[in-house]
């Protein structure tokens, strides 16, 4: 079966389209049988009918072998849509996928009633039924996938924002909690965020406290001074703080130069040094004393 | 041709860079400012950067040369209204301005000029124990 232009199935795809709609859905619907609440019938229906009529007008082009082409954009389209709602929904690849295959069940029976007379005919029009087929799964598969990966890749930008929160402490004072491993993408963002809060609030000290950071290596001291830096940079002195008996040991060990900033062992000392250069001073009150 | 104004204010001298820096100014600015320093026998240099959007090493290390001429003339240099995106150029650059002082604007570095040079504050502000400039100076 070379030549795709032969083929009958456009031709049976057209004439019989009701039919083989109502079956696949109803083969569709016994196989998730076991599985409620997925997906309504209704639902099924609308995608199932949108997919096949996107099909009809695509293999009467006759390019069974070319999904990538041209002709195929409408069921690209389609078959695209349906597998990223089904992605953001939870369903498994398997289940995806399993939209497109369980059309064969249907085409390959009706294949099979229409061309009974001839077999080599039959075999040929399978032959190129399943291998269609399978391409469109396959591409509905990799639309899953990559689908499902811009989901992982937004929740980790979520989560890289939500971990660098820059907080004012005092007026004229930032705190900077850092938690988590300090990477090049992190810092950025650290930097980013601290410098524009920088502009805001007008602070003139920073603390960066990395007592959630849970290793300091030469890159991360690296990152760190960079920030420090960038802080100067725009008029504000930065304290590191948070620094644990490990980590100071650490960073020794490494040699690593942090003679040019303030660095105190605790997010309170470095408060009180924060408040002495603002001019701030913290005082029990005397009748509570 | 184009120069940039040197404004001279008591024992200050002022810089405001309002237009995009390319060589030629800049080496105007450090001619310039030099001899405005010289002649006003200015304590204190104050360079606002506030309106500028891009920088790339050649700036940065002018600034560096500024400051470093400067106090060769006994004065001391503030750069002041650093935007973020130029602050984190510049890191990225590797050029830290290690002998510069700044300040988040001209107020700030006027306050800290002020402070650097023993002068009285005249803001309402609490004088800080330290001045803000960074540790190591």
């Amino acid at each position: 079966m070379t030549r795709d232009e032969k083929s009958r199935i456009p031709e049976i795809l057209r004439k019989h389209e009701p039919e083989l709609l109502k079956d696949w859905v109803q083969r569709q619907l016994a196989a998730a049988g076991g599985r409620p609440g997925q997906l309504s019938e209704a639902a099924l229906r609308e995608e199932a009918s949108r997919f096949l009529s996107a099909l009809r007008e695509a293999v009467v082009g006759g390019q069974f072998r070319d999904i990538a082409g041209p002709a195929w954009s409408g069921v690209r389209e389609v078959l695209g849509e349906i597998s990223r709602d089904r992605a953001q929904h939870g369903f498994s690849p398997t289940e995806t996928a399993m939209f497109v295959f369980s059309f064969k069940e249907a085409l390959f029976a009706r294949l099979r009633r229409e061309l009974a007379a001839d077999a080599d005919a039959l075999a040929d029009e399978t032959w190129a039924a399943t291998t269609l087929l399978d391409r469109l799964g396959l591409y509905t598969i990799e639309i899953h996938q990559k689908s499902r990966e811009e989901v992982i890749g937004r929740q980790q930008q979520e989560m890289l924002e939500l971990s660098t929160p820059v907080v004012e402490l005092w007026q004229g004072v930032l705190g900077l909690p850092l938690i988590g491993t300090l990477d090049s993408a992190r810092t950025q963002i650290v930097m980013e965020s601290l410098l524009q809060r920088i502009v805001e609030t007008g602070a003139t000290i920073a603390v960066i406290d990395i007592t959630g950071v849970p290793t300091v290596d030469t890159l991360v001291a690296q990152h760190l001074l960079k920030t420090v830096a960038a802080a100067r940079l725009m008029g504000a002195d930065c304290i590191i703080s948070g620094i644990r008996p490990q980590i100071a040991q650490t960073i020794v060990h490494l040699g690593v130069d942090l003679q040019n900033v303030i660095t105190k062992a605790t997010l309170a000392d470095a408060f009180a040094i924060a408040l002495q250069r603002t001019g701030f001073a913290v005082q029990r009150l005397p009748h509570r004393a | 041709m184009e120069r940039i104004p040197i404004l001279k204010m008591g024992e200050f001298v002022l810089v405001s860079i309002q237009v995009d820096m390319h060589d030629q100014l800049a080496m105007t600015l450090q001619d310039d400012l030099t001899a405005q320093i010289v002649r006003s026998r200015a304590k204190g240099v104050l360079i606002d950067i506030s309106a500028l959007e891009i920088v790339d090493s050649f700036i940065g290390r002018m600034l560096g040369n500024i400051a470093s001429m400067a106090r060769v003339l006994d004065a001391e240099t503030v750069v002041v209204g650093m935007r973020p995106a130029v602050a984190i150029t510049l890191v990225e650059l590797g050029m830290a301005l290690p002998g510069v002082k700044t300040a988040l604007n001209v107020e700030r570095g006027m306050e800290l000029l002020r402070a650097t040079l023993g002068t009285p504050v005249e803001t309402g502000r609490a004088p800080a124990e330290s001045p803000n400039g960074h540790p190591q100076n």
